[in-house]
């Protein structure tokens, strides 16, 4: 029985790879970790991410934990949010967190960065409406602040509203006093990150793939 | 003169002119320097040096002597001298402060030429100034003096140099490429040192060179003294070249760590040239002892330090000293790790970087400033000093040139230079996400300049070991002239060329700020959800024990606490603050906060829409203009009082807040912002940064109850009372506010209230307005103010009673402010 699992398992993984562009290994430690936090179940809770002991000294835990239940992170045309993941969404959510391989072209990183500051996106926009808003805004800097006490709480409204000004003059300029700007949209938040180099920051360094197919090469 | 006075007038080539004159006044004065210079012709400025010293007391002896002359003279009844000459008494400052005044004329000069700045950078142009004094002092027959010498470059020049550039190490680029900086300083250095110093040795073998007497071993210690990348010469390149952050810290930050290497290398081989043996077990000892020099370095910079942040968590009350403890710590850090043959460098990068996040929390805002300054006036003189002093070296010293060994020298510097880079880097991408590109690679191995270090311990060289001295200190100099002048003369082109990419000017914005924050904490929760402690997960680790404990032993009061968006949310602030001041009333705001879009504008609207059609009119643009020309007067006037003035105590500057006051003003601002809203009137002249501690006071009046105003002008020297609400007779409502400290009123809300009035109590009213400007500081007169709805409405008897009252602290209010500044 164990055999044909692990050929099962084996052949699955293999189409994973193909899919996500993690080799073999990586898929293999990512399956072992996911098992180890679902109890060996076949799909994770939020209750079994927001046990991990690491994660509660983070700020925004709540957030990245939303991240992974929610649908549009998963590379689905839907929106919404699960309950329950399976291996195969969490690591369709760890493909997010992949490094730029090297030798891509103009366009490849582009798409890449794109894909990065929609995952962040998404995480900001917590309705799901296409714009980040000023309370959802307020939100995430409370969130970022929520360590650091009453002074973080006075000062989270304030910053979220001067960065909201921010987006809002370098998006739109000029506003009539009657205008109104509805929230940050994709594309503003692509213009306004436009010199933040998420392409070359926004990984982890266990995804990194050469070392990977190294490895590969030789259990090969 | 009059030659100049002649070329002045014709205007079309004025400037062109004009600055060639200038170049000229210098050369004369260049002229005059050297001659006096000349004329001293004593190892003056190395007062350090134990012959200094001794010529110092020299001079003692030869004062007393003179002394005794004089008594002897005054015995004899010979006239008293009413005009004496003694040059050296004070010649060796009076030498000192004239090559600190050529090197900042030199500066000043070459930038009011910047067609040839754009060309040659100015380190080359200070070496040709060097050469230029210094031929001019062998002009003038005199000995050129030892002016680079090598206790007075190390001991002096180099610290402010290097200390500023530890103080501002972006610290984030820097760790993140740290491996790949201390595997090109550390692998990278000890290659170029054996690979030159060997193939050299091989070189002198060849039969004719006549280099055959040249050994291994000092060929060695040339190799490791002409290896090291000068952080001297890179930052005044590459600080002209703009290149990519991440290019510039690995140049930057190979040239800073391979100090250690260059120390180690540098005794080993010096040590050894006269035994002629290494064994095994040297090698052993060397790796132990370069452990030793970089770590030991790094560990005497950190305690320093953190001795200064703990010193500046106690200078609230003598501000004054505090950029003070900065320098001296720095200072004793290098001293002290130079006392054991440690890593200077390494000491001060370690102090600088470590400190500076610390005792720029306790620090007040105007010392920050003034470390900032001197820091980078230091740094400055220093590099221009050193330079120049290059090039005087170059003319002074002795030189034997060897076709041979020079030119080989500067083959072999750049043939190691490419092979080690690339090699690295080969070996360096395997482990590095973002690779180095080819590109990347060629301008890390053209970056590679040697500089004045080199020149130093060159110099330091025993003639008595080393007969070759002089050959060498050729060969180091033409190793430098060419990589300064060719390379760093070359590589903007190239890099303009290669299309590199260049930095980002772009100031941080808030948003970019919240989102590195946002990214970091991400990275750390993705990191822990995949059970792999990576970089992020310590990074974290050491962020919070920070916070938890360092901080708090650091970081006098309550400020430990502020995480780091909300630092540099009020960071941001206060400069804008600062900037809406200078640029008089912000109409012209920088793009970092938009002074087009309001608060309104993204506030969800609650308003119903007849509300916001009351919406006041925007102020025409020559009203404006009046409302800063007022607000610029208050504030100088407000400066211009100046009261009893005390040596050891700061004026207090209007920004110059404590932590609560901060706090109070944006719970008041908030407050007012509420307030208004309720009342249906916006900020409009100029949109101030929402919740800003800016300080606002807006005035309301309904024109006839000036009674009332005054009244109401009366309250403000109570500091409590921020702001009152006055109900005017007829109901309309009278605000005054008085927001925050009244010494800076850098913005102004005003309302308007039309109100039908007599012309005569108008009149009235501008009188009173008047008397109270004498006695308050300043009132905007309605005359001025209205004039324009005057204008529209004349003739009519009933003017709109269109109030705009800017209002000042009264005399009164002062007094009572001022206390806690002075003793």
């Amino acid at each position: 029985m164990g055999a044909s699992q692990s050929a099962g398992t084996e052949h699955e993984f293999q189409d994973l790879a193909d899919r996500t562009g993690f080799s073999l290994e990586q898929i293999g430690n990512i399956n072992k970790r996911f098992r180890q936090l679902s109890n060996n179940e076949e799909t994770l809770s939020r209750e079994d991410l927001a046990s991990i002991p690491a994660l509660d000294n983070n700020p925004i835990r709540a957030q990245i934990i939303n991240a992974f239940f929610d649908k549009r992170n998963l590379h689905q045309n839907e929106t919404g949010t699960v309950q329950e993941i399976g291996f195969e969404e969490f690591l369709m959510v760890m493909t997010h967190f992949r490094p730029a391989a090297m030798g891509i072209t103009e366009e490849e990183r582009e798409n890449l960065r794109r894909d990065k500051l929609r995952f962040l996106f998404n995480m900001h926009d917590t309705d799901s409406d296409g714009t980040i808003n000023l309370e959802e805004y307020r939100r995430v800097v409370e969130e970022l602040l929520s360590k650091a006490g009453t002074i973080g709480q006075e000062t989270a409204k304030a910053i979220a509203d001067a960065a909201m000004l921010e987006v809002a003059s370098t998006t739109r300029g000029k506003m009539e006093p009657d205008e109104f700007y509805e929230g940050i949209t994709f594309e503003n938040f692509l213009q306004i990150l436009n010199t933040f180099d998420i392409e070359t920051r926004m990984h982890v360094r266990f995804l990194h793939m050469d070392t990977a197919t190294l490895r590969c090469g030789k259990s090969k | 003169m009059s030659v100049r006075v002649a070329l002045h007038s014709p205007t079309g080539s004025r400037s062109f002119l004009e600055r060639g004159l200038l170049l000229l006044v210098m050369l004369i004065f260049l002229e005059g320097t050297v001659l006096t210079l000349g004329a001293a012709s004593s190892p003056d400025i190395s007062a350090q040096d134990n012959t200094g010293g001794g010529h110092d007391r020299r001079d003692d002896h030869r004062g007393i002597a003179g002394s005794h002359e004089q008594t002897n003279y005054t015995y004899t009844k010979k006239a008293f001298p009413v005009l004496s000459l003694d040059y050296h008494h004070i010649q060796v400052p009076f030498e000192i402060s004239l090559w600190v005044l050529l090197a900042s004329l030199m500066k000043l000069g070459f930038h009011l030429i910047p067609r040839l700045s754009g060309i040659v950078p100015e380190s080359c142009l200070l070496i040709v100034v060097g050469l230029l004094v210094g031929g001019l002092i062998k002009l003038a027959g005199e000995e050129v003096p030892p002016v680079l010498d090598s206790n007075l470059f190390f001991l002096c020049l180099l610290p402010p140099i290097i200390l500023d550039a530890g103080y501002f190490l972006p610290i984030r680029p820097f760790m993140e490429n740290i491996g790949t900086i201390l595997m090109f300083a550390v692998v990278g250095t000890l290659w170029n040192a054996f690979f030159v110093g060997g193939l050299l040795y091989a070189v002198c073998q060849i039969e004719g060179t006549y280099l055959s007497q040249v050994e291994l071993l000092p060929c060695l210690l040339f190799g490791s003294i002409i290896s090291a990348v000068d952080p001297v010469a890179v930052l005044a390149v590459f600080e002209e070249i703009h290149i990519n952050e991440l290019l510039h810290i690995l140049v930057f930050g190979e040239s800073l760590l391979n100090d250690a290497v260059t120390v180690v290398l540098y005794h080993l081989f010096e040590e050894y040239s006269g035994a002629g043996e290494v064994t095994p077990m040297d090698v052993v000892l060397g790796v132990i002892c370069f452990l030793i020099v970089s770590l030991g370095g790094i560990a005497v910079g950190a305690i320093y330090g953190i001795l200064a942040a703990f010193t500046s968590r106690f200078t609230s009350h003598t501000r004054v000293i505090e950029p003070l403890f900065v320098f001296v710590y720095s200072y004793m850090a290098y001293l002290s790790a130079e006392m054991f043959h440690l890593s200077g460098i390494m000491a001060l990068i370690a102090c600088g970087a470590v400190m500076r996040p610390y005792v720029e929390a306790n620090i007040s805002h105007k010392s920050h400033t003034t470390v900032k300054y001197f820091l980078k006036m230091w740094s400055s003189v220093s590099e221009t000093l050193i330079f120049i002093f290059l090039g005087v070296a170059t003319v002074a010293g002795p030189h034997a040139w060897n076709w041979t060994f020079v030119s080989v020298t500067v083959i072999l510097c750049l043939v190691s230079r490419v092979i080690g880079v690339v090699g690295l880097t080969f070996i360096i991408n395997k482990f590095r996400i973002v690779k180095l590109t080819t590109k990347d690679q060629f301008i890390v191995a053209y970056g590679g300049l040697r500089g004045a270090i080199a020149f130093s311990l060159g110099y330091l060289l025993n003639k008595d070991h080393f007969p070759m001295r002089t050959m060498f200190l050729t060969a180091i100099i033409t190793e430098i002239f060419f990589t300064v002048f060719v390379q760093g003369m070359t590589i903007k082109p190239l890099v303009d060329l290669l299309a590199v990419k260049k930095k980002q000017e772009a100031k941080r914005s808030i948003n970019e700020e919240i989102h590195t924050q946002f990214l970091d904490h991400l990275l750390t929760g993705i990191e822990d959800i995949c059970g792999h402690y990576g970089h992020h997960h310590w990074k974290d680790k050491l962020n919070r024990f920070n916070k938890k404990y360092i901080k708090k032993c650091l970081i006098a009061g309550e400020r430990y606490k502020e995480p780091q968006l909300i630092a540099f949310y009020h960071k941001m602030e206060f400069k804008q603050a600062i900037e809406l001041v200078e640029s008089g009333g912000g109409v012209k705001l920088p793009s970092a906060m938009p002074s087009q879009v309001s608060m309104q504008n993204i506030q969800p609207k609650k308003l119903p829409p007849a509300v916001a059609e009351r919406a006041l009119p925007q102020f025409t643009k020559g009203r404006e203009e009046e409302i800063r020309k007022i607000l610029r007067s208050n504030l100088q006037k407000t400066r211009q009082r100046l009261r009893s003035y005390n040596r050891h105590t700061l004026v207090a500057d209007p920004f110059e807040d404590g932590w609560n006051d901060f706090l109070l003003k944006k719970q008041r601002m908030i407050e007012l912002e509420k307030k208004m809203t309720e009342m249906s009137n916006y900020l409009t002249v100029p949109a101030a940064p929402p919740d800003s501690p800016t300080m606002c006071r807006a005035r309301l009046a309904s024109g006839d109850d000036f009674k009332a105003e005054k009244a109401g002008a009366k309250v403000i020297p109570d500091p409590n009372a921020f702001y009152n609400i006055k109900a005017s007779s007829e109901g309309v409502p009278t605000i005054q506010v008085d927001l925050a400290s009244p010494q800076s009123p850098d913005s102004v809300n005003m309302l308007n209230e039309f109100s039908k009035r007599g012309a005569k109590d108008q009149g009235l009213g501008q009188r009173e307005v008047a008397t109270r400007d004498e006695d308050q500081g300043l009132m905007m007169k309605p005359s001025s103010a209205g004039k324009e709805e005057k204008g529209e409405e004349e003739g009519g008897n009933k003017n709109p009673g269109l109030m705009r009252c800017l209002s000042d602290p009264g005399p009164s209010n002062e007094d009572e402010e001022d206390e806690p500044f002075l003793p």
